[in-house]
């Protein structure tokens, strides 16, 4: 009791016991997360249209709304890509993230200015590419997949005119072989002039990075983008495909 | 006077009542009662050492260290949202497990299984609502778990490897939450199946719309989404199938991550902080 205000300044151990000072704290949230989980159950009922019926399509269909961003990938790739392989790469990508970034700041913090480079990239990924395509697929895609606004009555006989080409044929590539060898092209020299640019630039780091890193880094970067460059394409320039081939299109 | 009973003295039990005796009398013969002592491991008195066997004789806190940094225990750190995950985890669990009670996942009987449920089973439609709603409360809650520890550089050595764990429960936690979606039978369920099971057609060299399916000899009746499904559209098998990867192979293998998951986070030191 001799000097309450000169133990305030003593300084709190640095290490506290779990027991009370972490488990009151989770058996708190607990306790709040379990109350506003059985008000929302109470008050809102989960949904139940009426039975299946494999005969009665309904228009939209649309898949569970945490792959409606996948979904919406669809206009502008084929199943295969926006179905399997974007998924995989994503998977794939994100467990490769701690083997890529080697920067060894901001472990354990949150730090904007150490590591910008990672923040935009893995938000621009997350906020842009996941979750404003499911907002979007969620709200904004009606009948046919057509875009309505929240005010626009869901018209299932809405005209959309099919004006899209391949690039190829926006080029003035007329014949199909051509027209082939010209998409390839572009696809690849993307990549391949994506990757170069980086080596480049980033000369200096591929001794400590390594190659393998490097390249991987920048070729799943370079996915990224290009699935944003080819929604530019297809909703500013009516693309439909820049590469086309006998066994798959790009 | 051997044998005859002793008749209770009142206003020495009223006594003990008002002053308080009598509680600490019965707390003291149940908490040394043989059946007390063998099921509980320590005192409950604030001790230092007390708070040391809550947690490393508990079989359900002992996954925690005994003492933890300070940083730790900020909100503004952690979000939560790893622990709620898990708890929306166990909530599904509970609340899946009454629902299985009710639940026959055969073409005939599954919409209407559900009708019952809404309409007869006591609780029914707020065990159905608490499942539903939990589910997709996880899945929102796992993204941001990955958010935060993506935010605070936490998947940086040592603790790439549960990183990548985390990343194959994501995954689980969504392929969970699909299975669950065809359950109910009804035209939500079925057609939003069958748009995210359509995409397997599209695999490569295994979906029969996919490219190079033509080199594998692949069908619509047997190819990856065939193999999904238990047939070419989404019928009868593919609710069997989808219950049983629902209610068991994915919850065991999520569980069993999940545990690695948990004592990674021990092992490689706790939860991240500054250094």
């Amino acid at each position: 009791m001799a000097a309450p205000a000169k133990k305030k300044v003593e300084v709190v151990p640095e290490k506290l016991h779990v027991w009370p000072y972490l488990v009151r704290l989770e058996f708190l949230c607990a306790i709040i997360v379990m109350v506003l989980l059985t008000v929302w159950s109470i008050t809102i009922d989960a949904p139940l249209e009426e039975a299946a019926n494999p005969s009665k399509t309904p228009n939209p269909s649309k898949a569970p709304w945490y792959f409606l961003g996948l979904q919406d990938i669809l206009v502008y790739f084929d199943p295969w890509f926006a179905g399997v392989i974007a998924p995989v790469l994503i998977i794939v990508g994100l467990m490769l993230i701690p083997y890529l970034d080697v920067n060894p700041k901001g472990n354990g913090y949150y730090t904007y200015t150490e590591r910008k480079a990672a923040i935009w990239i893995y938000s621009f990924g997350f906020l842009v590419l996941w979750i404003s395509l499911i907002i979007m697929g969620v709200f904004l895609r009606g009948p046919g997949w057509n875009l309505f606004m929240p005010w626009e009555y869901w018209d299932p006989h809405k005209v959309v005119a099919l004006t899209n080409v391949d690039l190829p044929y926006a080029f003035g590539f007329r014949d199909y072989v051509w027209s082939s060898i010209f998409g390839g092209a572009v696809i690849i020299g993307y990549f391949a002039i994506g990757t170069a640019a980086y080596f480049v630039l980033e000369r200096k780091a591929i001794k400590n990075v390594g190659f393998m890193r490097m390249f991987l880094k920048i070729n799943l970067f370079l996915i990224m983008v290009g699935i944003v460059i080819k929604i530019v394409l297809r909703l500013g320039f009516n693309i439909k495909y820049v590469w086309v081939t006998p066994w798959f299109n790009i | 006077m051997a044998g005859k009973p002793q008749i209770p003295n009142l206003a020495e039990i009223w006594n003990d009542i008002k002053s308080g005796k009598i509680i600490s009398d019965i707390s003291k013969s149940v908490t040394e009662s043989q059946v007390w002592t063998s099921s509980f491991r320590h005192g409950y008195a604030d001790t230092p050492r007390n708070r040391v066997l809550q947690i490393v004789s508990n079989v359900w806190l002992h996954l925690h260290p005994v003492k933890i940094h300070r940083h730790a225990l900020r909100i503004k750190f952690t979000w939560c949202m790893g622990g709620i995950t898990f708890l929306m985890f166990l909530v599904t669990v509970v609340t899946g497990v009454v629902l299985m009670f009710y639940y026959r996942p055969v073409g005939e009987y599954a919409y209407f299984d559900m009708k019952y449920l809404q309409y007869d089973v006591p609780f029914g439609m707020l065990m159905r609502n608490m499942h539903r709603w939990a589910a997709h409360s996880m899945v929102i809650t796992v993204w941001l778990h990955m958010l935060r520890v993506f935010l605070t550089g936490s998947y940086k050595p040592p603790r790439e490897f549960n990183w990548v764990i985390g990343v194959f429960l994501v995954t689980f936690t969504l392929l969970l939450s699909f299975t669950g979606y065809l359950l109910p039978w009804d035209q939500l369920a079925m057609w939003a199946v069958t748009v995210g099971t359509n995409m397997a057609r599209g695999t490569p060299f295994l979906g029969h719309e996919g490219p190079f399916a033509e080199f594998v000899g692949v069908t619509s009746r047997y190819d990856a989404r065939s193999v999904l499904l238990g047939g070419s559209l989404v019928g009868p098998p593919a609710l069997l199938r989808f219950y049983v990867l629902h209610c068991i192979l994915i919850p065991l293998v999520a569980g069993a991550l999940m545990i690695v998951h948990f004592w990674r986070i021990r092992k490689d030191g706790g939860i991240s902080g500054p250094l």
